[in-house]
């Protein structure tokens, strides 16, 4: 490896922004992906697929893509649960790997909430 | 070095301190890679291994990130269900989770322990986030960015006054002002200098250093890279103590690293400044923690002080001006020049600035590695870090400072950590040890074993320390064993004065503070061992007759299954009986008895 100028300093640090991110918290935003059996099922890995490609192809790196467990509808899966932080969490049903790409795009990176495929604005929190 | 962009989901940080891997965390590493991979997560579950996390007592220790669930003693066979239910089904697995001592409640998140909650951290700012052996990791956390500044907005007495300002002190244990020390250096004249970092940890149950070294290795090159700047030194040497292979190994990996990417080695940044960095593997000698000891170590002599002055700032290392400090300072030099005097000096109190870390041990819940802001009083730290103390029993004393030391009370807990506070109490801040005794520590025996690591430690240079500790001993050595007699009190004071006044250097002047303290604070033992021949700890084997309270007695059985030799009668639903003849006073008995039931 060459050797590190100041400006190499400062692009290592960009490019593991990411990283940083997750294991120190200090992100925007948190989508959950519910990964119950019944979720799995339905089809949440190809849900969560397509956002882990989503996340990568637009290098976003505030945004926690996690997975939890049944959300308690399990005839509504899969599920997705996207908490902005500082707002409740917003709680979308029966997804797709397009329908959750729509809801990211709008939600997560638009700020708009998808109403056409939310549940219900929730008051209980993801964690 | 491995490629950090690649979006994954979670993070999971195993900790590889010496603990932690003792306890097997590297074969649940393997393990958990080898299961991630069988479910085809090992694309968006990224693991890593990370130093020391400090909460040694509950390894091997996981983090999963972004959540920081925190699970504790993680085994193999525990794997295969935990990446079910947490990678794959995305549920919390209870079973590993921690549990607050008093009680069953479960506590997932790594914050809400009581353990992390309370501890600030700078020396250890990297301890869990980054791979310690990944340079790539410690430069994305603001790595060497302190030393970009020093070399390219800094004038080297620029450094030293930013050091004067943020009020940090030596780390190791005398608290002298770092800034100051390395400017005597720097006026220094002499075209050769050296920067020295001590790493030859001994005192018994210290670890702070070690886990310093294992979990942020580059911090502490950062810093006397820094420090070579400011004195204008191109050479750096680390004295690390050989019995440390997890930190020479981490060391060596990020000292090929630094040098790889022109860190270390010549014209770094691009600028005139050319440093480097070698170790050198101390052989356990407690003394050479002393510095003028350490440079005779390293310069190929026996380890022994030398009279100061000249001290090292003038004359040190092969005759040419020196610095020397501690691994925790360096630790925080890199953050101080980034963030400034200001930011470091606005935690700590009015002479005491910054944190200190503390390696916690003895009969508390929690043991592990602490920092805590410089002011932090004791009872926080037994009592709020490290859970209180075990088996329900009562605090007696907390010993600070190592065999330098001193065994403080309980009504000393609300002391605030900070070099003058703690030297008030006759004890000293020292390099952070912290052991925490319980109504079970007989205090003369305490002192006994602190005095006899000194005395063994002791290089023979100054009489007084090498006869003096010899003497000291022995009488501690009689009143343990019942023989104390009238005057031995004052003989071991007279003693101690001639020792502390009479000896060259700190080990010697300080050898005799465990046997003050305990003298100043602990006295009635003292007096009850020589005059009533009572050990009130029931400690001093040669003082004991052990039975059992009938009353307290709750026939459980478990004195004994303790007894190695079946001095203990006991059936079910009896109160236990302990026969004189057979006991040989291990104590076992005594210490597996919930009920303090046996005297």
């Amino acid at each position: 490896m060459a050797k590190l100028t100041i400006a190499d300093l400062q692009k290592i640090k960009e490019k593991a922004e990411r990283t940083r991110h997750l294991r120190e918290g200090g992100m925007r935003a948190k989508v959950v992906v519910h990964m119950g059996t019944c979720g799995i099922a339905s089809g949440a890995r190809p849900v969560l697929q397509r956002l882990m490609e989503l996340v990568e192809k637009e290098n976003i790196t505030d945004v926690a893509l996690t997975t939890s467990g049944c959300a308690g509808l399990c005839s509504s899966e899969p599920m997705m649960t996207i908490e902005i932080a500082g707002e409740g969490p917003v709680k979308y049903v029966k997804l797709d790997p397009d329908k959750a790409e729509e809801v990211f795009r709008t939600h997560v990176l638009g700020g708009e909430v998808v109403t056409k495929y939310v549940l219900a604005r929730g008051q209980e929190k993801a964690y | 070095m491995e490629q950090t962009t690649q979006a994954v989901r979670s993070h999971v940080m195993i900790c590889a301190g010496t603990s932690c891997v003792e306890l097997g965390s590297l074969a649940v590493r393997d393990a958990l890679e080898k299961e991630l991979r069988k479910h085809g997560l090992d694309k968006e579950v990224r693991v890593f291994t990370s130093g020391c996390n400090g909460f040694c007592t509950v390894g091997p220790i996981m983090i999963v990130y972004p959540e920081g669930v925190f699970y504790q003693r993680v085994d193999v066979d525990d794997v295969p269900e935990l990446v079910e239910e947490h990678f794959l089904k995305g549920r919390v697995y209870e079973r590993l989770l921690y549990t607050k001592p008093a009680g069953q409640e479960k506590v997932p998140m790594l914050n809400e322990i009581g353990f992390f909650s309370k501890q600030v951290l700078r020396a250890l700012r990297n301890r869990g986030l980054i791979d310690p052996d990944n340079i790539e990791e410690y430069i994305a956390r603001d790595g060497y960015s302190g030393l970009a500044k020093a070399l390219t907005e800094m004038s080297p007495l620029g450094i030293i006054k930013e050091v004067k300002n943020s009020g940090l002190r030596g780390r190791g244990g005398g608290g002298f002002p770092t800034g100051m020390k390395w400017e005597f250096a720097a006026r220094a004249e002499g075209d050769i200098k050296y920067v020295l970092c001590n790493a030859d940890e001994g005192d018994p149950g210290a670890f702070m250093d070690r886990s310093i070294l294992e979990s942020d290795p580059h911090a502490v090159l950062e810093g006397m890279a820094i420090a070579g700047r400011a004195l204008g030194a191109s050479q750096g040497y680390i004295y690390v103590r050989a019995e440390y292979p997890l930190a020479i190994q981490r060391l060596h990996t990020a000292i090929d690293q630094a040098r790889e990417v022109g860190l270390l080695g010549d014209n770094i940044f691009d600028t005139d400044y050319c440093f480097d960095i070698d170790l050198y593997y101390g052989a356990g000698a407690f003394v050479c923690g002393e510095e003028t000891a350490l440079i005779h170590s390293i310069e190929g002599k026996r380890g022994m002080p030398r009279p100061r002055p000249p001290f090292p700032a003038h004359k040190g290392l092969w005759g040419k001006p020196t610095v020397l400090n501690n691994v925790e300072t360096y630790a925080n030099v890199g953050q101080i020049i980034l963030n400034g005097a200001a930011w470091y000096a606005s935690l700590g109190t009015e002479t005491s600035k910054g944190t200190k870390v503390f390696a916690l041990t003895g009969d508390v819940n929690n043991n592990g590695l602490v920092e805590v802001p410089m002011g932090t009083t004791l009872r926080t730290i037994v009592f709020d870090i490290g859970g209180g103390i075990r088996k329900r029993r009562k605090f007696k004393a907390v010993q600070i400072g190592g065999p330098s030391g001193g065994c403080l009370p309980g009504d000393l807990l609300d002391t605030p950590v900070d070099y003058e506070s703690v030297t008030r109490t006759g004890a000293i801040m020292g390099s952070g040890g912290l052991v925490v005794m319980d109504e079970t520590n007989c205090m003369v025996d305490m002192a006994r074993y602190f005095l006899e690591f000194t005395q063994d430690e002791s290089c023979g240079k100054c009489t007084p320390c090498r006869v003096g500790t010899k003497v000291m001993l022995d009488v501690l050595d009689r009143i343990c064993e019942g023989r104390g007699e009238e005057g031995d009190i004052a003989l071991l004071e007279d003693l101690a004065e001639t020792i502390r006044a009479g000896s060259l250097c700190g080990l010697g002047q300080t050898a005799p503070n465990p046997v003050l303290t305990t003298l100043r604070y602990f006295r009635e033992e003292y007096e009850e061992h020589i005059r009533e021949g009572r050990c009130r700890a029931h400690s001093c084997p040669a003082l004991l007759k052990f039975r059992v309270i009938e009353d307290k007695c709750k026939k459980c059985g478990l004195c004994q299954r303790a007894c190695p030799v079946d001095a203990v009668d006991w059936e079910k639903g009896q109160v236990a009986h302990i026969d004189l003849d057979k006991c040989i006073k291990c104590r076992s008995c005594y210490g597996a008895c919930p009920f303090m039931a046996i005297e």
